[in-house]
């Protein structure tokens, strides 16, 4: 009597799918924009409003944009290795301060420290939906033709930078 | 010192459920009468134990205990003491240890009310209950232990979620968590009927008031849940088919499909094979139901912080409690014996074919809710199944068992003749066609879908009303007939509401300045301004709108943009003017310049009506469960079948 074996295999092979699938993050959705170019926008800089910022100002090096906000709690989860990684001098960081106001953006930087080359500010979060910014904090690696490269959404691990991002910025420097 | 003690019992209770799992279990199959005696008293110092360790933990919340790492994760020295006690279950940890808790209490349950049933069968049940509670356990103390202390103890809580912070999280979780796990009972007696081999009559017999009883809850449970995001969340939805409310869903259609083929099985003896399956595969969709909350390998609104850990340790006990039971199926099930013979034209058939599409829709959600996890497993890609799947998948695999609905009752068992029906039906038929064509049409517009809702609805609507006339001319009905009537009238309740919703709702984003007005469904909003008032751990932003019908004021309603304190997004509290017929709703959006505000207002016709059906579906449950004659006639027919079963 076969037939009775088949709810028990399919029950298996359902079993195999969700073992591999626990190893699998859900919302690690790859981004459309990565391999396409920056998209361009020009927005004053959050410290000196004077100034602007373009993606296009960056050609010719390969640069990290980091999409932070005074408001978001795992930005601060993210910020020693931000500090640590600007220290190490490897590539430009970039911020753009996302749907913040100026004054509290400036106020965190005061407090914890500002590891940012400069950060560029994005008060109504429109570059963010060029960027299709969906969680705070994101980062992307921009080369030197201005192209995404990668980006990573989330607060950024020690791991994900040693593994990920250093490799990845040290690969396209040599290019 | 109380979460110790609590932390303590738990371990305790693990103990006495491993001795409740095995040797009441190894006596059944031994006859050792010494270890199946040993079943009761220990499902029952189980339960005291669950009970004192969950006791435990409320306290720790109800005094703001902040050493506690889990209070402190989910309560807030400012929040309403009532969300302070419910918080014991807002979040990973104390949600199973309420799993465990009512695990515990079903066993208990069982154990108090099996006075007549065969000791031997009683033993296999509560110890098949007791190995479940034992995985569960393990799982609880060596992956999400709710008492764990964090030292030094934090200054204040990190807060419940704000979304959480409502009345629904006071009766939604427990209700469906009864239902759940209630199904370990159906669960519990189908691997006991199949360890002894007696798959009989009497045993579905036993089976049904507890099938039944989880059902009710789990009904109750998904109707509160969908009601709750219907309101709190502000989008103006009553069902979004999201994974999580998919895996509520799922036993809630097998466990459907087993109420009946239960009925079936203690009727006429036959269906005991495919009852059985339905039973495990019930009880294994809870567990599946779990296992997907917990683990975090799909995305979710209801996702809790996830650790791959646990994702690992739960998949085990799915392999080890749903593997082990579908092979003991594979091994039993051959050797079951054929029920009563019956012909195509029958209650058996009709039946056996609503089952069979119950089982199909709830095979075709939990494909749906799984295909993302497929693909990526496969390396496809990534991507998400969303409500257009389910619908269209859904609504033409269900619109078939809702027209059984009404023919099945009047069908007769064995073999039925179709003139029979026809000359039952006839009224019904024409009155439905008639309703098909007119409701929509009254209502504003005829498409497919409302002519098919209105036909079904009316449908059985009819038919269940003449069969109740012709019944009541024999006399009373018992309980179980009005048990079948009221859950049929309510799918039928339910139909026109989800028909009338999802046809002629209408809804309106727009941009309003105090003084401003809109029409939606002929009702006219007014909006007279927004101001602050102040919650016990939130700031609010209120808004006030005159409701107008025909220029006069109907009602005033205040929806609210909340700030929680703890957290940066902000809540949206709907204010909601319920009425029989329709709803009408207004939530805040964002302020926009000057005292502009986005608003949006929506009409909802008869969308109290999908949760009326919910009720009406539970109390048809209640019914049947309360059946008097049935119960006693059980009582005697098991005291017979437990004299038989003695010397074996």
């Amino acid at each position: 009597m076969k037939k009775f074996y088949v709810p028990l295999a399919l029950f298996v092979v359902l079993v195999g799918f969700l073992a591999v699938g626990l190893n699998r993050d859900p919302r690690a959705v790859p981004s459309p924009l990565v391999g396409k170019p920056a998209p361009a926008f020009k927005v004053a800089q959050l410290a000196e409003p004077g100034k602007t910022f373009a993606p296009a100002d960056m050609l010719g090096k390969v640069w990290v944009l980091n999409v932070w906000a005074s408001w978001c709690v795992s930005c601060r989860q993210e910020h020693p290795l931000l500090v640590e990684f600007a220290r190490a001098q490897v590539a430009p960081l970039i911020g753009l301060d996302y749907k913040d106001t100026r004054e509290d953006g400036l106020r965190l930087l005061r407090m914890s420290g500002n590891p940012y080359d400069f950060s560029a500010f994005d008060g109504d979060g429109r570059v963010g939906i060029d960027y299709g910014v969906y969680g705070v904090p994101e980062t992307y690696i921009i080369d030197k033709a201005g192209t995404i490269r990668h980006k990573h959404t989330g607060p950024i691990t020690s791991e994900v930078l040693e593994k990920t991002i250093l490799p990845l910025i040290d690969e396209l420097k040599k290019s | 010192m109380i979460p110790e003690l609590g932390h303590f019992c738990l371990i305790l209770a693990l103990c006495v459920v491993a001795v409740q799992g095995t040797l009441p279990l190894i006596g059944a199959q031994r006859g050792r009468s010494e270890w199946i005696a040993l079943a009761r008293p220990a499902t029952q110092a189980a339960f005291l134990l669950m009970l004192t360790s969950f006791a435990c933990l409320t306290w720790s919340f109800y005094v703001s205990d902040f050493s506690v790492a889990y209070v402190a994760g989910h309560s807030n020295a400012q929040l309403p003491t009532l969300f302070r006690v419910a918080a014991v279950w807002g979040g990973h940890e104390g949600s199973l240890l309420l799993w465990v808790l009512m695990l515990a209490g079903w066993a208990f349950a069982v154990a108090q009310l099996s006075r007549t049933l065969d000791a031997a069968m009683v033993a296999r049940v509560l110890g098949v209950l007791g190995l479940v509670a034992v995985g569960l356990l393990l799982f609880v103390l060596l992956t999400s232990n709710p008492f764990e202390r964090l030292l030094p103890a934090a200054e204040d809580g990190r807060d419940l979620n704000p979304l959480l912070q409502d009345p629904g999280l006071v009766f939604h979780p427990p209700m469906l968590y009864m239902g759940y796990v209630g199904f370990s009972v159906a669960f519990a007696f189908a691997i006991a009927a199949l360890l002894s081999g007696k798959l009989d009559a009497a045993w579905a017999r036993w089976s049904r008031p507890w099938t039944m009883t989880a059902w009710v809850f789990l009904t109750l449970g998904i109707a509160l849940g969908s009601w709750w995001a219907y309101y709190e969340l502000g989008w103006g939805g009553w069902w979004f088919w999201d994974p999580v409310e998919n895996a509520s869903f799922l036993p809630w259609l097998v466990g459907t499909a087993l109420i009946h083929s239960l009925a079936v099985t203690e009727k006429r003896g036959s269906f005991k094979n495919w009852t059985v399956l339905l039973a495990i595969g019930a009880f294994s969709l809870s567990l599946l139901g779990t296992f997907l909350v917990r683990s975090g390998v799909l995305t979710s609104v209801h996702a809790f912080a996830t650790d791959p850990r646990r994702g690992i340790f739960i998949l085990i006990l799915l392999a080890l409690v749903i593997g082990s039971s579908l092979m003991l199926f594979a091994w039993r099930a051959p050797k079951v014996a054929l029920g009563g013979a019956f012909a195509l034209m029958s209650r058996e058939t009709l039946l056996l074919i609503g089952n069979v599409l119950l089982v199909v829709a709830a095979g075709s959600v939990l494909l749906g809710t799984l295909y993302p996890l497929i693909i990526d497993a496969l390396n496809l890609g990534k991507l998400s199944v969303g409500p257009p799947y389910f619908n269209a998948v859904f609504v033409p695999i269900m619109a078939p068992v809702v027209f059984l609905m009404a023919i099945g009752p009047v069908a007769r068992w064995k073999h039925a003749a179709g003139k029979d029906i026809g000359k039952r039906l006839w009224i019904a038929a024409i009155l439905a066609l008639v309703a098909a064509a007119a409701i929509p049409l009254l209502m504003g517009g005829w498409t497919l879908l409302t002519g098919l809702g209105a036909l079904l609805a009316v449908w059985v609507a009819t038919s269940v009303v003449s069969q109740t006339v012709l019944r009541l001319k024999a006399g009373m009905p018992p309980p179980s007939f009005w048990a079948m009537q009221l859950g049929h009238l309510g799918v039928a309740v339910f139909v026109v509401g989800i028909t009338l919703v999802g046809g002629y709702q209408d809804e309106r984003d727009v941009r309003m300045e105090p003084g401003d007005t809109t029409v939606v469904g002929g009702y006219t909003f007014r909006f007279n301004g927004v101001k602050n008032v102040p919650g016990p751990n939130y700031k609010a932003a209120q808004g006030e709108f005159d409701l107008l019908v025909d220029g006069t004021l109907l009602k005033k309603l205040y929806p609210q943009k909340r700030s929680y304190f703890s957290s940066t997004m902000p809540m949206t509290e709907a204010a909601i003017d319920a009425g029989f017929t329709r709803d009408v709703y207004v939530s805040l959006g964002e302020a926009l310049e000057g005292n502009a505000w986005s608003v949006r207002v929506y009409y909802k016709p008869f969308v109290n009506w999908i949760w009326g059906g919910c009720l009406l579906m539970a109390l048809g449950g209640l019914f049947a469960v309360a059946d008097r004659r049935y119960r006693l006639k059980f009582k005697s027919t098991t005291v017979a079948a437990s004299l038989e079963g003695v010397p074996s």
